[in-house]
């Protein structure tokens, strides 16, 4: 079965619409898609804009906090929704440029060893063996300290913990697929390696790697926040949420707000991505649809 | 409410206490884990409030609350006409405290001072070497190439000779670095082959008495009952550990800690309203500055320097930064230091004024970077945030600044090669002297050494502070440190920004804490009541 | 079995010397130097900073630096941290006990909440208590744990005062010597009254934190390995016997709740260490995780280095438990391979 034909997406896409969970997931994360486009226009402020009058405000509803301030101000006098707004594309773009070059790198190692099988296979899984005995968030911390605080590498760093579950996925279905009566098929009528690999075998290893790559998504950007709160990720003024988090920590027995948003900011969309994660596995999983 | 008896302790010494009274334990709440415990070793004043101020004494000390120096370990001193011989006559009955494998045979003598100094002078000293030690603030203070020799007069009597006269000697004296620790001591852990338990396992005549140390979690001790300046109030003392200022803020009002160190600025304001604590604050001796590359274009031009200065606007900075916990800072040293040139005037905030400097130089739309250090300094909370506010006021007369960040380590190296344009930085001073500052930041010599981060080199200057550092009397070389200045002022190769106010909030029980002002912790006089 | 295992260890060695390589690598290549560190704003002369490089054995090229570091290692010698002098090993040991005991009670919490929840969801699959827990799975699943510390924190300490801020132990009260480095069980072996009370009390935030992520990964695991029980012919069998369905799911849910577990332990390991960094770092615990971070920034190149050693080290071992344990419950992934 192919995946891209207009035919599975359809049934794809009629299986996952019986999820509530990942329609609610799926009708969030265009709420937050919508931001990260329209961030310029929707915000009420520049995010780093500093209103030295209105420094700590409280939220509106809150009787010490003031309009057009609605979630309240930092300790600089940084409008909070504005920040959040704009704090949402660099999530976004942190979980889509390190799911891509996770997904790009480990598919291609993982088609390469699984394909070619020897030393070859057994060097990569070994690496991979090593990578995967770090825990991830030290061994990405690590990373980061050896490139320097900041979020491209962060973003690299985060993608190279990620990339063992890509290659030993890939590796998997290559091996699995790699022997079965069409790929010899092809094989028997003259196509190449390359060929082989990419367009026989590959489109039909993409359901697991789709839903892997989701999670992924959603780990990536726990795991920006994460090095962001650490001071090793974003780095300040940027409104990234992690970052805000840190800078926000001292205000703790004192403005609540600054500590509360950015980190409801971060589960909701990290809970809203697994909503679609989860609907999309049972989705492409033929064992699932039993039910 | 349950009181602990310290009847279960190791120490030997500890029979000798009675349990007539409970005992009072008082609770500090420090800011991390102590590096060791030879302060010898070591730079950082976690360690030092560890050590040098609760197991070990100096031959002289500051008095409580001042820079002033008043006698200790020595009794008295003479320095010669020359400024190269200085005579130390010794405390007589002074006991080390002991333990668990050193019980002390003699009271405190000539030796014991030898060996503290000569462990760190001679390279082929026995003990040089052990633990791997660096005497890393012995060397920064140029401790070897100042002291030619150590003598031993008679049994109570010491010369340090120089090789040169250096003023502020006496100041280097009571700095935690030269404590005085036990030569007997070291001989029998030498003998027993175990030499790095002197490191370890410290013995002193200081205050306190280490009971245990749990790396990251507490240090105890228990107040030494035979110190030469009378037995502490408290019976025991306890650091407990606590990195983050927020949560030391929260142990402290719900009463796990007595005192604490380095409140959290944005916490200020609710401490002072809190019916259970007392706040005492002082000027720390420290700076916290921004430094132009003077080497760099157009930064060598004075005008450029004074217009970028005038357009910083400070009191917003002391605001959102230092939250009330600074002052504007007007000369290189702080105000508490003998020799501060209360006379001189500050740049005002004026854009104005500094677009018109800036025309006048000949500088048109200026792209430049300002260097932020990573990390919270006792100079400047929050430098990313003072470097956002600065790039803000340039932006406002026509100068775009870009913000520059490293890791702490990869930040100090690269400044000191020269490769910022405009720098925060800052400086805490060692032993009260302005030449700490003065010659240590913007000396000529110090911008080979990379300290001098501005790489000003200025004769009329360097010709003040040089001459200063020969001369014995304080009063003269005030007079020598104050012109400095006004050619500092006049010359800017920093923008002075701040000095930090140290806060210490403590509850209200807490009785006798005297506030340092090199912003050490020192608990030698403090009581608890009840 | 004997074959099993050995074949298990053999697999590990490859492994073993990449992470050695690794942590050697990953140390060398951090910029700025610990002397830098060390001096701090006030510099160091170019002589004396090869002085002091040279002491730390900084100077030597590479390669030597690495063999002479396995070769020290072999010997069970893993250096001195630069901050405190004192060997790796005895810095490790130390603030070990603190991490295993938050480890621990993070996944005891974990599994005593996360299995029930799990065969709950699954008896009452498709309606509310399913939809509830694995909604509540899912939440804790996606939750920035650092964040979810500090509400907390907020909440209950700050708050309305009902636990301690953070620390191990009410230290004005208590005192007494560290026997096993476990606090509860020093508490206990103290004797003093109110100690072990203390003590839980201290434990208790950090380790929900904690237990957070894994209790949800266990939740929905157990779901799904039940359901597919379940669904297996001998369990109608045996409701069509008239088997009570307590009984049914109880007998088969052990079964399959100690698989989950066991899977999930060892799955979680890593992220139990990578959470143990930030739960660590917010509740001030003294453990390692803390350790590590503060090493990191202190440029500890030895401190780093075999933090980073003894972590990757216990995560193999443990995952060799595990598969060793998996092998043994369930024998056709012993003989399947």
């Amino acid at each position: 079965m192919k995946l891209f034909d207009t035919g599975t997406l359809a049934v794809t896409w009629g299986y996952f619409r019986e999820s509530r969970g990942g329609l609610v997931g799926l009708a969030f994360l265009g709420l937050v898609l919508f931001a990260v486009v329209f961030a310029d226009v929707i915000a009420p402020f520049d995010p780093t804009l500093q209103h030295r009058d209105a420094l700590l405000l409280p939220p509106v509803w809150n009787e010490a906090g003031r309009w057009p301030y609605l979630l309240g101000t930092d300790a600089v006098g940084r409008d909070l929704l504005s920040r959040l707004i704009f704090g949402a594309r660099y999530s976004i773009f942190i979980g889509m440029v390190v799911v891509s070059i996770a997904v790009v790198a480990g598919t291609i190692l993982g088609l390469l060893a699984g394909y070619f099988g020897g030393w070859f296979d057994t060097a990569i899984m070994r690496l991979m063996d090593v990578i995967l005995a770090f825990p991830s968030l030290l061994l990405a911390l690590g990373l980061v300290a050896v490139l320097g605080p900041g979020l491209l590498n962060a973003m690299y760093a985060i993608a190279l913990v990620m990339l063992p579950h890509f290659v030993r996925l890939t590796r998997a279905s290559v091996m699995g697929e790699k022997n079965r009566d069409y790929v010899v098929a092809s094989r028997v009528a003259g196509a190449g390696n390359a060929r082989l690999m990419f367009s026989t075998i590959l489109p039909n290893c993409m359901a697991p790697l789709i839903v892997q790559a989701t999670l992924s998504f959603s780990n990536a950007i726990l795991d920006a926040a994460a090095l962001g709160f650490l001071g090793m990720g974003a780095q300040p003024p940027l409104p990234e949420w992690g970052a805000m988090l840190a800078e926000a920590r001292e205000f703790i027995s004192r403005a609540w707000w600054v500590v509360t948003f950015p980190g409801l900011a971060i589960l909701l969309t990290v809970l809203s991505i697994n909503l679609v994660g989860d609907a999309l596995r049972d989705a492409l999983d033929p064992r699932m649809r039993r039910s | 409410m349950k009181k602990h008896l310290p009847a279960t302790l190791v120490l030997g010494v500890l029979c000798t206490f009675t349990q007539a009274h409970a005992a009072k334990t008082l609770v500090y709440c420090s800011e991390g884990s102590p590096s060791g415990f030879n302060p010898a070793f070591y730079t950082d004043g976690t360690t030092f409030d560890a050590t040098g101020k609760t197991i070990y004494n100096q031959l002289v000390q500051f008095e409580p609350g001042t820079t002033q120096v008043e006698p200790a370990l020595a009794e008295s001193w003479e320095v010669s006409d020359d400024g190269l011989e200085y005579t130390f006559h010794l405390r007589k009955g002074v006991k080390f405290q002991g333990n668990k494998d050193f019980t002390p045979t003699r009271d405190f003598s000539a030796d014991d001072v030898l060996f503290s100094f000569n462990r760190q002078l001679e390279k082929d000293h026995p003990y040089h070497k052990v633990s791997n030690g660096t005497y890393e603030y012995f060397e920064g203070m140029s401790m070897p190439d100042l002291l030619k020799e150590v003598v031993k007069v008679d049994d109570h009597t010491v010369r340090l000779v120089l090789n040169r006269p250096e003023a502020p000697m006496i100041a280097n004296l009571g700095m935690d670095f030269a404590s005085i620790m036990s030569s007997e001591y070291a001989d029998a852990m030498m003998k027993a082959d175990t030499p790095e338990k002197v490191d370890t396992d410290p013995v002193g005549t200081g205050p306190f008495q280490l009971v245990a140390y749990q790396k990251d979690s507490m240090i105890r001790y228990q107040a030494n009952p035979d110190y030469w300046g009378g037995k502490p109030a408290i019976d025991n003392l306890v650091f407990a550990i606590t990195p983050d200022n927020a949560v030391r803020w929260q142990k402290l009002q719900a009463g796990e800690c007595h005192h604490m160190a380095y409140p959290n600025p944005a916490d200020l304001k609710t401490m002072e309203e809190n019916p259970d604590i007392n706040m005492l604050s002082q000027e720390g001796l420290n700076i916290g500055y921004l430094a132009y590359n003077t080497e760099k274009k157009p930064f060598d031009d004075v005008r450029v320097r004074k217009a970028l200065t005038l357009a910083i606007n400070k009191p917003a900075i002391l605001e959102a930064v230092y939250q009330g916990a600074g002052k504007v800072a007007r000369n290189p040293i702080p105000p508490t230091m003998w020799s501060y040139n209360d006379a001189i005037e500050d740049d005002p905030y004026d854009p104005e004024a500094a677009r018109k400097l800036l025309e006048e130089a000949g500088v048109k739309d200026l792209k430049t970077n300002i260097w932020a250090m990573p990390v919270q300094r006792p100079y400047n909370p929050n430098a990313r945030r003072m470097a956002e506010m600065i790039q803000a006021d340039w932006k406002a007369i026509g100068v775009e600044a870009e913000i520059v960040t490293y890791e702490w380590g990869e930040y100090l190296e690269r400044s000191k090669k020269g490769e910022h344009e405009t720098l925060l930085m800052g400086w805490t001073g060692d032993n009260g002297d302005p030449d700490n500052f003065l010659a240590v930041l913007l000396g000529c010599d110090a911008v080979q050494a990379g300290s001098n981060r501005a790489r000003w080199c200025n004769k009329e200057f360097d010709d003040l502070i040089q001459k200063a550092k020969t001369i014995t009397d304080q009063a003269e070389r005030a007079k020598l440190y104050e012109q400095a200045q006004v050619v500092f002022k006049r010359e800017t190769p920093w923008a002075t920004i701040a000095n930090s106010v140290v806060f210490e909030p403590e509850r209200k029980n807490v009785q006798g804490y005297k506030q340092s002002p090199f912003g050490a912790h020192y608990f030698g006089n403090v009581d608890l009541s009840e | 079995m004997l074959r099993f295992i050995l074949q298990k260890i053999l697999l590990l060695i490859p492994t073993f010397i990449g992470i050695t390589l690794a942590a050697f690598m990953f140390v060398r290549l951090l910029p700025g130097d610990p002397v830098t560190i060390l001096t701090g704003e006030r510099g160091v002369d170019p002589e004396r900073r090869a002085a002091m490089m040279a002491q730390l054995g900084l100077d030597q090229p590479l390669p030597l630096q690495y063999l002479d570091y396995v070769g020290k290692l072999l010997q069970g010698d893993f250096g001195q941290s630069l901050a405190t002098h004192r060997p790796v090993t005895e810095e490790f040991f130390a603030r070990l006990p603190a991490t295993l005991e938050l480890a621990l009670f993070a996944i005891l919490i974990a599994i005593a909440l996360g299995v029930p929840a799990g065969i709950l969801a699954a008896v009452k699959r498709g309606r509310w208590p399913d939809h509830l827990v694995m909604g509540v799975a899912l939440t804790g699943y996606s939750m920035p744990i650092f964040w979810w510390g500090l509400l907390l924190i907020m909440l209950f300490s700050t708050g309305l005062g009902w636990t301690p801020v953070s620390g191990r132990l009410d230290i004005i009260n208590y005192y007494f010597e560290p026997v096993t480095g476990f606090m509860v069980i020093d508490a206990w072996l103290s004797g003093e009254r109110g100690a072990v009370a203390s003590a839980l009390r201290h434990l208790l935030l950090p380790s929900i934190v904690l237990s957070t992520i894994p209790m949800a990964v266990i939740a929905r695991q157990t779901r799904s390995a039940m359901l597919e029980v379940l669904g297996e012919d001998y369990v109608r069998t045996a409701y069509a016997k008239g088997l009570p369905t307590w009984r049914v799911i109880l007998v088969h849910a052990l079964r399959n709740a100690l698989i989950t577990v066991v899977t999930v332990i060892g799955l979680q390991i890593g992220v139990l260490m990578a959470g143990a960094v930030l739960t660590e770092t917010i509740f001030a615990w003294p453990g390692i995780g803390k350790w590590m971070i503060e090493a990191i920034a202190r440029r500890d190149y030895p401190a780093v280095q075999g933090g980073l050693l003894f972590i990757a080290v216990l995560v193999m071992v443990v995952n060799l438990i595990v598969d060793l344990l998996y092998g043994w419950i369930n024998p056709r992934v012993r003989d399947g391979r």
